[in-house]
């Protein structure tokens, strides 16, 4: 499986990436940085958009970054089928350049919030929960103060009805509640695919706990979700 | 004389050292090198009251790669081939002016510190204190402070790991926020902040220069606060995106090997970095102001001389690299420009184009006068000595009401609602997060860690510099311990009021004697700091209130604790005291009698050679795999440290031994050098055998519970749930953003 | 009733990083003529107030003591009556 990591200035989780693809799950892992614009299908499998303050999420959050030329060459990546994960600030590039429906507001408490979540695994048929269970609650840190999803209500219907919602903020036990949803989002809203449903943003950190040492291993299920499926259509 | 009284209050220089500065150039200097002078005669940079204390810390042992004071940080040999890097600075002044920027400039500045060590920055800790909550205002500069430190710390990628919080009317309008930063480095890689040989050229790098803090060094950390309002044009805006920025570029330099040196601008700003690396490398240089880059127009040679703009660093190059150097700083979007060269004239020439705007001997502006004054006991501190403790009354509550009024003291409560707004895990090495003893990082690439913690109790040092100091030093070294690590570096924060007071001087003197002799006995050397004098509005004085940074080390991070008790069923000691005897000594500076007498005196106390011994025995008990948790007892005593212990580890505890002489001594005296274990009751005979090898007395206490209640001797019997609840709520109204 | 328009900017020698970067974004998107960008905020308040000179009291006010930090920003308001 070959991984590129894309750096924008201000991206800081390109290194836990890296270090959770290439250290921790040994598969081969490149950097990509945002002026380039190659074609990624021929040197990659998977494209992950790491998190961070890329132009110090001034203005919004990815608003800036969506415009580097990398993006339209992930964009054409994700339209032949590639897969792309969208981390944190990722996943805020992804929803800013149309990759995926909605934003990522302010927490509605409007602090920055860092701390263990538990995330309920909706589906486990995409490229990146199928080493997972449906209902399994995985543990998986946040980290970031504007993680709070919203889309108008048509979308969230449509998102729900076509099975696009990944993963939600629950309990441990699994029980989506109000206390369980760390930002505000909409439906507990934690991470979504897009239609096709190869590429997935997601405001939890996966790279942050993909070793024992770090207090969790359950980011390594998406990591290994991806190897699985690039094994299987490769 | 022609310069006034005035010009001088504003660059706060005396007549005398006019006079000095005036007879060392035999000629009277013009405005920009007054001015330059002010700042780097000032205390910030100069030291002219604490050099002559700071020369009594130890500062060497095997593991101390750079003599005290030489570089902008200290750095320690962690053995294979690794360095770590660390210093602690205040950015008190600027946070009581405006918090939120205050607090950020100062993370901003403190990575830089670390950063021109060519070190990349990897982990922060925050010291903070404010006034109590209740009174009006301290909660604006709790909530703008950690606002701060949370909008720059996030942004720049670097984890902030811990420190601690406390509050004290002492601290009312003046809070004390140091921060401490921690980088990590190939030895061979260490940079000087020097200018090297003669023909090396000066590159100005980051941020534009603008009318950014101008008088920061000199004004603000000479003064106190009743003039804050007319200060306030000189606050510095950070840019942490900038900072990310100048981050990686410079490392990429460093790693290019295109380096001679490399300091950031801080305090008193081109001034003290240009003339500061030219003393280190005992050369001269000349400097061409005009190529500046400048955010504000019409800015004359005085103000980009002293301006405080953040995100900016000055590299030394050899002038062959400039080329491949500007690439690097181009590709990363940050401005470059050549602003001087390096020769053997041991004189700083500075220059608006061609026209010599200042030309002063380095010597002369880098040696301040140094004032060795003759400090006087304050008359306080011995009444407060001399109060009859044993005559407090038992306190009409009972002993549950008193355990859960201290967990919701601000001192004591969790701080998860401060912690929770800063990023803890980016660089995915933080293995033991806020809220223990002390943070733990692992260093990828070998089973080495680090542990890392912040401490100073003002409430001691108040009522005893001398055992106060000390016991700032063992207590960070004991957080240290109960992970497991063995602590292996300090460096520290010296808080204080005017120095020029006798009262005040006498306390800084002996709280640093103090913490020379813990250090001296605990075999532990300060590597770095750093002196925040002038604390006080409207003439109080805060407590004196030295911070102590401690650097662990871990040879297998993997054996480490932490504070909670790990299951049921396992034997709770006490190691560091015998008996279970409350004695009415123990109440001196505890929160106890703060909190539930409203009384602040006594005498601390420590026995150092006992706290050098509760420590090994405590290290090697983890490392050795004897103890499953250790927590340190302090602020609230043993009743509390047991109480935390239960909440981390979700379990009860039982004890049912005596308890001799008062109870509240007993339960909530804070006598020092004592350590709560929990170990597996098949492995108390592996911990009796050390005690007995390191003579270290213990008591047993009890032993964990599935039932989640703690009682204790007959006097504490509540839900776990219920102590959780209390110390949960401390904070009162979470901290709300800006 | 009367609507206060407030604008709330940096002062004009303090340091504004989000203009600067928004500046950046837009060089870079072909918009070199742009000369600089400086970031504020807007509020309106709907405010009661029998004259137009207890409004403009009131609103000037309340921006000196919250709706602007004067350590770093300034602050400017346009009122309209509002019938």
């Amino acid at each position: 499986m070959r991984f590129g990591i894309v750096v924008f200035p201000g991206t800081w989780s390109d290194g836990d990436c890296y270090h959770a693809t290439k250290n921790v799950l040994g598969q081969d892992t490149n950097y990509l940085w945002y002026q380039e614009s190659p074609k990624l299908s021929d040197r990659f499998d998977c494209i992950v958009l790491p998190g961070g303050f890329s132009y110090g999420d001034y203005l919004r959050a990815g608003s800036i970054a969506r415009f580097s030329p990398i993006m339209s060459a992930v964009a054409g990546f994700a339209s032949g089928g590639g897969l792309v994960i969208g981390i944190c600030n990722g996943f805020q590039i992804l929803c800013e350049a149309g990759l995926l429906p909605g934003v990522l507001m302010r927490n509605d408490h409007l602090q920055y919030r860092c701390q263990w979540s538990c995330l309920r695994v909706e589906r486990s048929t995409t490229p990146f929960t199928s080493s997972c269970i449906p209902g399994q609650v995985l543990r998986i840190p946040i980290s970031h103060g504007e993680g709070n999803y919203f889309a108008d209500g048509p979308t969230i219907q449509a998102l729900e009805e076509r099975g696009q919602v990944a993963f939600r903020y629950s309990t441990t036990d699994g029980d989506v509640t109000p206390d369980a949803n760390p930002n505000g989002s909409a439906n507990n809203i934690a991470g979504i695919t897009n239609r096709k449903g190869n590429v997935l943003g997601m405001m939890p950190h996966p790279e942050r706990c993909c070793e024992e040492l770090m207090g969790g291993t359950d980011g390594k299920l998406i990591f290994e979700s991806i190897i699985r499926h690039g094994a299987r259509t490769g | 004389m022609p310069v006034t009284k005035e010009i001088l209050d504003e660059i706060a220089l005396s007549e005398e050292e006019y006079h000095r500065i005036a007879d060392g150039l035999d000629r009277e200097p013009n405005a920009v090198e007054l001015g330059m002078f002010g700042a780097l005669w000032s205390e910030h940079c100069g030291y002219k009251h604490s050099r002559p204390l700071l020369r009594l810390f130890p500062s060497t042992s095997k593991r101390v790669l750079l003599p005290p004071g030489q570089e902008n940080a200290g750095a320690v040999d962690i053995g294979d081939g690794l360095a770590v890097v660390f210093k602690i600075e205040s950015h008190n002044h600027p946070s009581a002016v405006e918090p939120f920027q205050g607090a950020a400039t100062g993370v901003g500045g403190i990575v830089r510190d670390i950063l021109a060590m060519g070190a990349r920055p990897i982990a922060l800790l925050n010291s903070l204190r404010f006034g109590p909550l209740e009174e009006p205002g301290n909660r604006h500069f709790l909530n703008g402070v950690v606002e701060g430190i949370s909008w720059y710390g996030n942004c720049i990628g670097v984890p902030d790991v811990g420190g601690e919080v406390s509050f004290s009317s002492s601290y009312s309008q003046n809070p004390l926020v140091n921060a401490l930063c921690v980088g990590l480095i190939e030895k061979e890689r260490l940079v000087s902040a020097s200018v090297g040989s003669e023909g090396n050229i000066l590159l100005l790098a980051g941020a534009e220069t603008g009318r950014d803090g101008i008088h920061g060094a000199s004004g603000l950390a000479s003064r106190t606060f009743e003039d804050e309002r007319e200060m306030r044009p000189t606050v510095q805006v950070g840019n942490p995106f900038l900072e990310k920025l100048l981050i990686e570029a410079c490392l990429e330099v460093a790693a290019s090997g295109c380096l001679e040196g490399m300091q950031d601008l801080g305090a008193a700003g081109l001034t003290s970095s240009a003339i500061e690396a030219a003393a280190r490398g005992k050369a001269g240089i000349d400097l061409d102001i005009s190529r500046v880059h400048r955010r504000d127009s019409g800015m004359d040679t005085y103000e980009v001389m002293l301006s405080e703009s953040q995100e900016r660093m000055l590299l030394v190059i050899n002038p062959s690299h400039k080329a491949q150097v500007e690439s690097i700083f181009q590709k990363w979007g940050i401005p470059c420009v050549e602003i001087g060269t390096v020769n053997k004239s041991g004189v700083a020439r500075i220059y608006e184009t061609a026209r010599p705007a200042a030309q002063l001997p380095i010597d002369l502006l880098t040696n301040p006068p140094r004032y060795r004054l003759q400090g006087v006991k304050p008359r306080e501190q011995v009444e407060m000595q001399r109060y009859p403790l044993g005559s407090l009354p038992l306190p009409s509550e009972s002993p549950n009401q008193v355990l859960l009024k201290l967990l919701e003291s601000p001192n004591v409560c969790s701080k998860e609602d401060v912690y929770r707004q800063y990023d803890q895990q980016v660089q995915t090495n933080t293995v033991a997060t806020p809220g223990g003893d002390a943070a733990i990082l692992r260093i990828k690439g070998s089973n080495k860690g680090i542990a890392l913690c912040t401490d100073g109790n003002g409430r001691y040092c108040y009522l005893d510099p001398y055992k106060g100091g000390a016991i700032a030093v063992a207590e960070a070294c004991r957080n240290i311990s109960c992970t497991g690590a063995e602590p292996i570096a300090l460096t520290d924060c010296l808080n204080f009021g005017n120095p020029e007071y006798p009262e005040t001087y006498y306390q800084m003197e002996w709280c640093i004697r103090g913490m020379a002799k813990a250090c001296r006995v605990l075999g532990v050397p300060v590597v770095s700091g750093n002196v925040s004098l002038y604390n006080e509005t409207q003439g109080h004085a805060i407590y004196p209130t030295p911070i102590v940074g401690a650097l662990g080390l871990f040879e297998d991070v993997r054996r480490h604790v932490g504070l909670g008790f790990q299951g049921p069923g396992h034997t709770v000691i006490l190691l560091g005291a015998s008996m279970m005897r409350g004695k009415a000594r123990d109440l001196a500076g505890s929160e106890y009698i703060e909190r539930l007498h409203n009384v602040v005196a006594g005498r601390p106390n420590i026995d150092l050679e006992l706290e050098r011994q509760v420590q090994e025995l405590c290290r090697r008990a983890i490392r050795d795999g004897i103890v499953a948790s250790a927590h340190d007892c302090s602020d609230g005593g043993l009743a509390v440290a047991l109480a935390e212990s239960c909440i981390a580890g979700g379990v009860g505890f039982s004890g049912d031994l005596k308890v001799g002489g008062r109870w509240d001594a007993a339960l909530f005296g804070e006598a020092q050098s004592r350590i709560v274990v929990s170990l597996r009751p098949e492995d108390l005979s592996e911990l009796t055998k050390l005690t007995a090898e390191l003579d270290v007395p213990f008591v047993s206490l009890g032993r964990t519970t599935s039932n989640p209640v703690l009682t204790l001797g007959g006097l504490i019997d509540l839900p776990v749930k219920e102590l959780e609840h209390a110390w949960k709520r401390g904070l009162g109204t979470p901290t709300t953003a800006q | 009733m009367f609507l206060a328009k407030i604008y709330i900017t940096l002062k004009s020698t303090v340091n504004d990083p989000q203009g600067q970067t928004v500046h950046g974004g837009l060089k870079t998107l072909g918009y070199d003529s742009v000369e600089s960008v400086r970031m504020g905020k807007y509020l309106e308040v709907k405010i009661q107030a029998d004259e137009r000179s207890g409004a403009e009291a009131q609103i000037s006010e309340m921006c000196h003591k919250l709706l602007s930090n004067p350590v770093i920003e300034d602050f400017h308001f346009d009122l309209e009556e509002l019938s």
